[in-house]
Parts: C-alpha cells; structure tokens; sequence
C-alpha cells in the first residue's frame, strides 16, 4: 500500500508538471504563431531590401487604403489612392493625419495586406508604423512610406493593397 | 434524495451521516453519485435555457426578450452544457466504474476526488449567479472570441473564473484517473485486458490534461486584456483577435473529443453485452481511439476557415480532417461486426446504443461536410453546424450517457430499472431529437446564421418545427427522472450479473449493488 | 453533368417547391448558385451529400439486416468471432480511397476561390456594429447600409414585409459578370460578410484588411446575414448585393457622384430648431435607435437611457463630445467619423429636445466643424 501511494504521488507530480507545461504551451502559442507567421511571410515589418534591380517589363498596382480604429477622433487618409510601379522599384507616398480633439494623443499604426500572401514581398523601407506617432490637439501631419516590392512577388499578384489602422495608445499616457 | 439507499451499504464506517457526509466524502462510488447528480441538474439547467432559446425562435420577430438577453442565453446553454452536463457526467461515470472496472478499491487520490466534485457547484453559481448581475449573463458565445468578450461588464469576467474553476477541477479529476488507471489495476489487468472503457477514460483524462491548460491560458489572456491593459488579443497594441480563436480551438478541437472518447467507451461495453458476442476488433478499437486523441491536435483551424487563412492552411487543415472519418468509420464498422451474428436483446441501453451509432454517424457525415473547406465557408456560422454538433453531442455523448445510466444502474442501486418506461423514454427521445434537430440542416444550407433572435420568413417553418420537437426533447428527459427515482426507491432485485452477457469485473465479482467498499483485496484477472 | 448533378440536388430534401420559387428563396438546400464558385461549392455538397448517403444505406443496411436476423428472440445463438485483419484492413483501405476522391475536387476549388488576383474593381467594406460601410475607392463613394425593416415590424405590431431582416437602406452596387475584389476590415469586433450566392464568407477583423472576391453571373438582388456573432444586434445587420447591368451601375455610379458633390444640406447655412429636429430625428433612427431605443430610454445598463440623461440635458460640449469621440470601452462609437457635420449637429439637437428633454437649445454644423478644424 504504501509502495502504491508512492507510486500514486509520482505520476501526480508528473501529471502536475504537464498541465503547468501546458499552461506555458498556451502562451507559447503566440510566439510560435508569429513565427510561422514570419516564415510564410504573413505580417511581415521592417526587412533588409535585398534586391533592388529594377523589373521594367511587369507592372504591379499598389492600393492605399486607412482606417481608424473604434473611438480615435482622428483623420486618417493617403494621399495617393493608387499607384502602378514595377517591381524593385523605390516609392514613396504620403498619408495625411489629423487630430480633432483637444488632447495629445498617442497612436499606432498597424499595417495589414491584401493579399496577405504579398506582405512577404512588399518590404517598407521607412515607416510612420515603425514607432508610435504622438498628435498634439488638433495637429495636422504628413506621414511618409517608403517602400519597394520585391521582384520575387509571385506572377499572379497584379494588385497589392497596403491598409493601416491607427489605434489609440491608451498605455501610453493620453488622458481618458 | 438517493441518500438513503446507499447508506445502508455504508457499513458504520463512522462516517458524519446527512448532508456532511456528501461534502467530506472520498468513496469514489459516492462522488460518483454526486457528479452524476449535478450533472443532471445541470442538464436541466442548460436545457431550460434552449427551451427558452427555442420559445424565442418559434415565431419570426422579437416576442419575449430582448437580443442580448438571447445572446446571454446562447453563451450560457453552451457552456452550462459543455462544463456543467456533458463533462461531469462522463467523470461521474469514471468515478464509479474505473475502479470496479479494474478491480481497484478506490480512486488514487480520494480527497482530490473530493475537492474536484466540490469545485463544481462554486463554477455552476458563478455562470448561473452571472445573470443576476448587471448587464446579464456573458453575451459573447461560449467560444468566448475577443474582441467581443472584451466588451461587456462584470458578467464576463465571472465567466472567465467560473472556467477556471471548471479547468482545475477538470485536470484534477483526469490526474486521478490516469493515476488510478497506471497503479491500481488487479494483479493481471493488463492495459490490453482493460474494458474499453477504461481505455477510453485513459487517453480523454490524457487529453484533458494536455488542452485544459491551454484553455485556463487563453481565457488569462483576455482576463488581462481586459483589466491589466494587455494586448494579447487587440490589434491596437500589436495582438491579433484571431490569436485567441487559434488558442481557443487548440484546447476546443481536443475538447470536441473529450466529449465523444468516453462515449465511445460506454457504447463499446454495451452492445457485446447485448450481442451476447465479444467486441470485435478491441485493439483496432483502442488504436482508433488514439490516432483518434492524436489527430485532434492538428485540426483545430477547420473552426476558422472563414478568417483567411493561407491558402496552405486551409489545404492542411481539410486533408486533416478529412483524415478523422477513417478511425471513426473503423469504430462504427466494429460496432456493427460485433452485432453481426450476436444474440441480440433490445433493452434500454442497447436501444440508446445503437440509436447512437446510428444517430452519431449521421453527425460524423455532416462533419465530413463540413470538412471541406469551401462548402464550409458556405456553411460556417449558420444552422448546419448547430445540426451537426447536435447529432455529435446529443445524439452521440448523451445518448451514450443515457446508454450507461440504464445499463448500470442495476449495479449502482441493485435494482432493475423500469423496462417500460426505459422504453419510453427512448422513444420519446429519439423523435423528439430528430424533429428537432434534423430540420437544422435545412436551415443551415438555406443560409439561416446561428446565434440570432430573429430571422428571415423563408425559415420560419423549419424554426417553428424544431421549437415544436425542442418541447417535446425536453419534456422527455423528465421520463428519465422518474426511471431513476423509481429504481432508487425499489423494484425487481437485480442479480450480481443482471445483464446476461455482461462480462467486466463489476458484474462477475460484485453484487448488485456494488457494496460501499469493493476490492479491497484485489480480485485476480486470468 | 453539372445540370445533372444540380437536378439530383433539387431532389434532395423534399422537392415538391416549383423552380421559381426555388430562385427566389431557398428553404431546404444552397441557394441557387449565382457565380462559379458558388456553383463549384453547390457541386461539391451535392456530390459528398450522395457519397454519404450511399454510404449510410450500405452501412446501416448491414446493421438493421443484422437487428432483424440476429436477435435471439428468433432463436439466433451468438458466433464468437471477434477479429478479422483482412476485413479490418479492407475499410480502412475504402474509405481512404473515398476521401481522396472527394479531396481533389474540393482543392480545386479552393485554390480557385483563393484567387483575388486581376479584379475588375475593388470595393472595401467596413463593418461597424451593426452596420456596414461600403466604400469605392476608385470614385471615392462612401456609404453606410442599415438594417430598413422598420422596428414594429420587429416587434410584431406591423405586418412583416416580404425581405423581413433581409433589406437595408443603401445596398452594395456592382455591375454584372465583373470581378469584385473585396476588401474587408471592422471597427470594433468582427464580423462576416457572407452572401451565398456568390459563395462567399469573409471574417472581417479589426485591424486586418483580408481579401475576398466575387462575379456575378446575372443582374439581380442578392441577400446575406452578417456570420460572426457581434453583439446585440448581430442578427440585424444583413447584407444585400444589388447586381446591375454596366449601363444601369455606371447610371447609378453618376447619380451617387452627382449625389454626394451637391450637398443636400449645406454646413454652413445656419438651421432652425425644428429643420435640426426633423433631420435628427432620421439621423437618430439610423444611428442611435438600435441600443438608446426610438423612445431614447435605452437598455440600461448596457445602453444608457438619453431620456433626462444628465449628458443629453446638461452641458451641450460634453454631449457634443461623446457622440463625436464614443465612449471607451462601451459600444458607443465614435460617430464623428460617420456622420458629417450637419448629422452630428441635427442628431444632438434633436436628442437634446426629444423624448421629455427640453433643453431648447440647439447645435449648428457649424459648431461641429469648428470643432473638426
């Protein structure tokens, strides 16, 4: 009996070192996930170019598109709705944003793709994403985005569009 | 209630007597009573509020309630059946069995069986106690996705403790069982002598005690999303609302199984009793029921193919899928070869048994439908899923719960039930189900979303049909009631062996019933 | 083949409905497929659908010849096999061969539906709870589209029109047979945007911009439901697709430039009380009634009463506030980003001088774009 209640508590503290394990696992799942992320080119920031040969025979659209995220009284819009470049090509477009409060505000811009496929090729050079953006009241800016796309980008892709969406920074010192 | 009777068996051990008997108990045959108990309420519980879901629903329009109080409904029917019916029930099920089963005297770690019974009620109060609170009861479906869940008052966040309560209790209750299931077995027990009950009871407390976890760790996240300004889930901050529903069908797909695995025991013990033939193929049974354990682990993103996945993944995703119907269809094709050439009888349990397979396989297509993944983006978030994860769990692990209180019931209290009433039960049931769930898949197909209050004419015939057989369904379950409370209080005396082809330790070692305390020397296995 | 497959999926169900009212709405099966993927998937379910029918008669035949035969109340006595490899072997073996059949025409058709690439034109849809936004960015035309059943047909003291939860204010406008790339992001939880017809169902998630595609086979009114539980209101904001013939959509792309250049109302021009109210008032039924109610008592406490709430009878820069900037962490949005100046002014002044308050005072556009500069 004894023996057996020995047993017993090895296997629990076995079992209790699994469900802990697991308890990490959960969270270990977001890293994880953006790594596969980041390896299939989903969501991809801030890469080296690594070729920027010129690709004059192939045309590719860029959409620019912004939104604002729920609750930031903010005005947020590219200045450029499109653009047709060759692939290797250097760009840059400007966004426009304004605050209409009376507080300073801090923001973040979140970039996204469509496709999400082509974020992988799509390599941004200089970014307002890059950091946070803070907007006195009622300041008005001009952001710029420099960018190329690679000359990898699959043949299929013909049109690319660039989204952000700007989120208040609530962590990061604005007033409620 | 049931108090009575088995305290006679209770040879004055000196044991407190009344209520604080139940609450100090660690005789695993006693909590198994109670789990089962609170699982019936439960049941109750969950289906009064499908009942009122279905009332709503009858009749195109809002007649009597509010959407949000119809959301909290949904959210709440899903997780008061999921955490508080199905799951309990299967561990009241372990309680009792597992031991007798393998001729153990008792659970592993008899208090921790305690404290995980009595970790129960606390959860249940919290999530019924949530509609009390201002704001209601959690409004965002039982998958609980941010950033919805992020929004919403103090309810949610009652919801997220009640679920981790549910989790320990849970991964207690599955520590236990492997435990006892790996020391306690009878001299020449071995693991491929086991009834394939055990078996099944082994790999779900295995997996209860892989994807729990990830659970408690997910609804952690949005706890401190939600109050400690992380950002786990919230693009704002550089999370991903679709994150979570990643961590969630990690735990959720598995979970899906958790549900099914001991079913699939239950029904394995039942029909080569009735069949009066040995289970057919019980090692391609127990390999099934591993790949079974192990594919679902690789599948959770089939509940997300509407998100945008890469192409990829959703390829990987399906041929996953897909892959399960194999070691399901080898589960049924077992069934039935061992039913092939039997000597059939056709009491309660055996009806519920094949009711289940019958009933379950329909699910398991409907699931293979769904598999592929352009017909489930047709399908997705409609009323073809709420069909088909339905015919899974009603018609699959509650039917096989109803299957096994009827079959054992002679065990627990050493009387036999009544036949005809069984009988009834059965019957009322299983049209009931049909009219109630079977139209769903109509509605699903003709575009009818899930979770909402009020829809489109064009559905108002096939709402008004399964509202109809909803009544009847519930209704039913009181036949139940009255069976056991009648085999409790008495009826003809049931043998040690009362099914003729029984062939586990409970019923050629034990009377009926199963006194207090059995095994405590072990029995010899051949 | 493919009209004999369709007509073997009319069969399925109960097949007693006439083809024309099949088109029109569908009650036991898909939709009648309106583009080739919704057509390719409308196979695809057709052809599994059979697979498993078959299937289950085979199966559940064996079981039920085996219920009646082997019972032992006719005597049967038990066999005692319990294991056969080679019949074990044989259905692993089958069904895998079945399920690689079905596998290869499903991944054709997803990596057909996968393919956004060479739209015709693109349209970018926001969902907001519990509306969409449909925006062409080509011609730079915004709009929202509303829920339009009137809520006492809702609450059943009005008849319930034919499209009953299935028609909006302003549907979504594309022209036939061309390849409309969508691009699809939420402003606060997601949703989906699902039209069956089209076969088509796209999460929208803040913060994410996914693709999605659909062509048209013909010129028609097209309905979906919004398929991500979204809150209260999510079984109320439905989506419809107007498909136009070339012509009729370039028309109909002039009239909402013509539309949307001359402003109906002027933000400079000052307004009186009651022209503010009148307007606030379908502002207020658009916007506002689906959590504060039409009778503004609200649903407290999730959605506050405006009736002698302290913000819509007090000071009018904290009432104008809250309807410009929401409210963290509530469902009340920011409308400032909606609305144009003179629905903001109208809407407060209106709420201000409705459901029992009286506050008689009033707010001008012009205010409002002040406050914007």
């Amino acid at each position: 009996m004894n023996q057996g209640s020995k047993q017993n508590r090895i296997i629990l503290k076995k079992l209790i070192l699994v469900t802990l394990l697991m308890f990490g696992f959960g969270y270990a799942l977001i890293p994880f996930y953006k790594k596969i992320c980041d390896v299939t080119g989903l969501n991809k920031d801030k890469i080296k170019v690594s070729n920027t040969q010129m690709d004059p025979a192939r045309w590719v659209t860029i959409e620019f598109d912004a939104n604002i995220g729920a609750k930031l009284p903010w005005v947020f819009e590219p200045q450029t709705k499109s653009l047709r470049i060759h692939p290797g090509e250097i760009k840059q477009v400007m966004y426009r944003v304004v605050n209409l409060t009376d507080r300073t505000i801090v923001g973040q811009a979140v970039p996204s793709y469509g496709p999400a496929q082509a974020g992988a090729y799509f390599k941004k050079i200089e970014c307002f994403c890059f950091s946070q953006q803070t907007l006195k009241p009622h300041e008005e800016r001009l952001m710029p985005v420099q960018f190329v796309v690679q000359n990898d980008l699959p043949k299929d892709v013909h049109t690319i569009t660039l989204s952000y969406t700007f989120f208040e920074q609530v962590k990061a010192g604005a007033t409620k | 209630m049931e108090a009575t009777h088995a305290i006679d068996h209770d040879h004055g051990h000196g044991h407190p007597t009344g209520l604080m008997r139940w609450v100090t108990t660690t005789n695993h045959k006693d909590i198994g009573t109670l789990y089962l108990w609170f699982s019936f309420i439960m049941l109750l519980t969950g289906g009064t509020l499908a009942l009122l879901i279905r009332a709503e629903l009858f009749q195109p329009g809002m007649q009597i309630m509010r959407p949000e109080f119809f959301n909290s409904l949904t959210t709440m029917h899903g997780l008061i059946m999921v955490f508080g019916a199905i799951m309990p029930a299967f561990v009241g099920f372990a309680n009792w069995q597992v031991p007798m089963m393998i001729g153990a005297p008792d659970m592993a770690f008899p208090r921790m069986n305690n404290w995980s019974f009595w970790l129960l009620p606390v959860a249940a109060s919290l999530l019924v106690g949530s509609f009390f609170v201002p704001g209601g009861a959690s409004a965002g479906g039982w998958t609980m996705y941010a950033p919805l869940f992020l929004q919403g008052g103090i309810s949610n966040d009652m919801t997220i403790f009640a679920v981790h309560i549910l989790g320990i209790s849970s991964i207690m209750g599955a520590i236990n069982i492997v435990t006892t299931i790996l020391n306690l077995r009878a001299p020449g027990m071995t693991l491929m002598k086991m009834p394939l009950f055990v078996w099944t009871w082994l790999i779900t407390a295995y997996l209860l005690i892989a994807v729990m976890p990830v659970l408690a760790g997910a609804v952690t996240m949005l706890l401190t999303d939600r109050h400690f300004g992380t950002s786990f889930f919230n693009a704002a901050g550089g999370g991903d609302p679709v994150m979570f529903q990643h961590i969630f069908w990690f735990f959720g797909h598995p979970e899906v199984y958790i549900m099914i695995l001991p079913a699939f025991g239950i029904i394995s013990q039942i029909i080569p009793t009735f069949a009066r033939k040995p289970l057919f193929g019980y090692a391609s049974m127990v390999y099934a029921t591993s790949s079974i354990a192990i594919l679902s682990f690789i599948v959770w993103a089939h509940h997300m193919f509407t998100t945008g996945l890469p192409t990829a993944a959703q390829l990987f995703f399906m041929y996953a899928t897909m892959l399960i119907a194999i070691p399901t269809g080898v589960k049924v094709f077992n069934w039935i070869a061992t039913m092939w050439k039997g000597s059939m009888t056709f009491e309660t349990p055996m009806l519920f048994a094949i009711a289940f397979v019958c009933l379950f396989t329909i699910g398991g297509f409907s699931g293979l439908v769904l598999a592929i993944t352009p017909v489930d983006i047709q399908l997705q978030d409609t009323y073809y899923v709420v069909a088909h994860f339905h015919y899974v769990l009603v018609s699959g692990a509650l039917y096989s719960i109803f299957a096994g209180v009827y079959f054992w019931l002679p065990k627990w209290t050493g009387n036999m039930y009544d036949e005809k009433l069984g009988k009834l039960h059965f019957w009322m049931s299983t049209i009931f189900f049909n009219i109630l769930f079977f139209p769903m898949h109509f509605l699903g197909l003709a575009g009818m979303p899930r979770r909402i209050p009020d829809y489109a004419l064009q559905f108002a015939d096939w709402n008004m049909v399964a509202t109809i057989g909803a009544f009847g369904f519930g209704l039913s379950q009181l036949i139940l009631l009255v069976v056991v409370l009648k085999c409790i209080k008495g009826g003809v005396k049931a043998e040690g062996r009362a099914w003729e082809g029984a062939d586990t330790l409970e019923w050629t070692h034990l009377p009926s019933p199963a006194p207090y305390h059995t095994f405590e020397t072990p029995p010899t296995v051949k | 083949m493919i009209s004999k497959m369709r007509s073997l999926g009319l069969g399925w169900g109960v097949s007693l409905m006439s083809m024309a009212a099949w088109a029109e709405e569908s009650k036991y099966n898909l939709p009648t497929p309106q583009s080739v993927v919704a057509s390719e998937i409308f196979n695809l379910h057709v052809l599994i659908m059979w697979v498993c029918v078959a299937i289950f008669v085979v199966v559940f035949g064996v079981m039920f010849y085996s219920i009646w035969k082997h019972r032992k109340s006719v005597g049967h006595k038990a066999a005692h096999f319990h294991e056969n490899t080679q019949i074990e072997i044989i259905w692993t073996v089958i069904p895998f061969a079945i399920l690689i059949a079905m596998a290869i025409p499903a991944s054709k058709t997803i990596l057909n539906m996968r393919d956004a690439s060479n739209p015709d034109m693109t349209v970018k849809v926001v969902a907001y709870q519990w509306k969409w936004e449909y925006e062409y960015p080509a011609e730079g035309i915004k709009f929202l589209s509303n829920l339009s059943t009137p809520r006492d047909q809702i609450e059943g003291t009005a008849p319930k029109g034919e499209h009953y939860l299935l028609e909006v204010d302003n549907p979504l406008v594309v022209p036939v047979g061309k390849k409309v790339r969508l691009l699809l992001t939420a402003n606060d939880v997601i949703h989906a945007w699902s039209v069956q017809a089209f076969g088509i169902k796209q999460d929208a998630i803040p913060g994410f911009i996914k693709d999605a595609w659909f062509k048209a086979d013909k010129p028609g009114t097209y309905r979906g439901q919004c398929s991500e539980l979204c809150g209260k209101d999510h079984g109320f904001m439905p989506i419809v697709v107007e498909v136009k013939t070339q012509e009729d959509y370039d028309k109909w792309m002039a009239e909402q430039k013509a539309k949307s250049a001359a402003v109906t109302m002027d933000p400079n021009k000052t307004y009186s009380a009651d022209e503010l109210k009148a307007h606030g008032a379908k502002v207020y039924a658009a916007n506002c009634a689906a959590c504060h109610q039409a009778d503004g008592k609200g649903l407290p406490p999730a959605f506050p009463a405006l009736a002698g709430s302290k913000i819509a009878t007090g000071d009018k820069a904290a009432h104008i506030n809250i309807v410009m900037n929401g409210k963290p962490n509530t469902a009340m949005a920011a409308f400032g980003k909606q609305l144009n100046d003179v629905d903001v002014a109208a809407v407060i002044t209106y709420e201000r001088n409705s459901f029992g308050n009286a506050t008689g005072d009033m707010v001008q556009p012009a205010d409002i774009k002040a406050l914007r500069k």
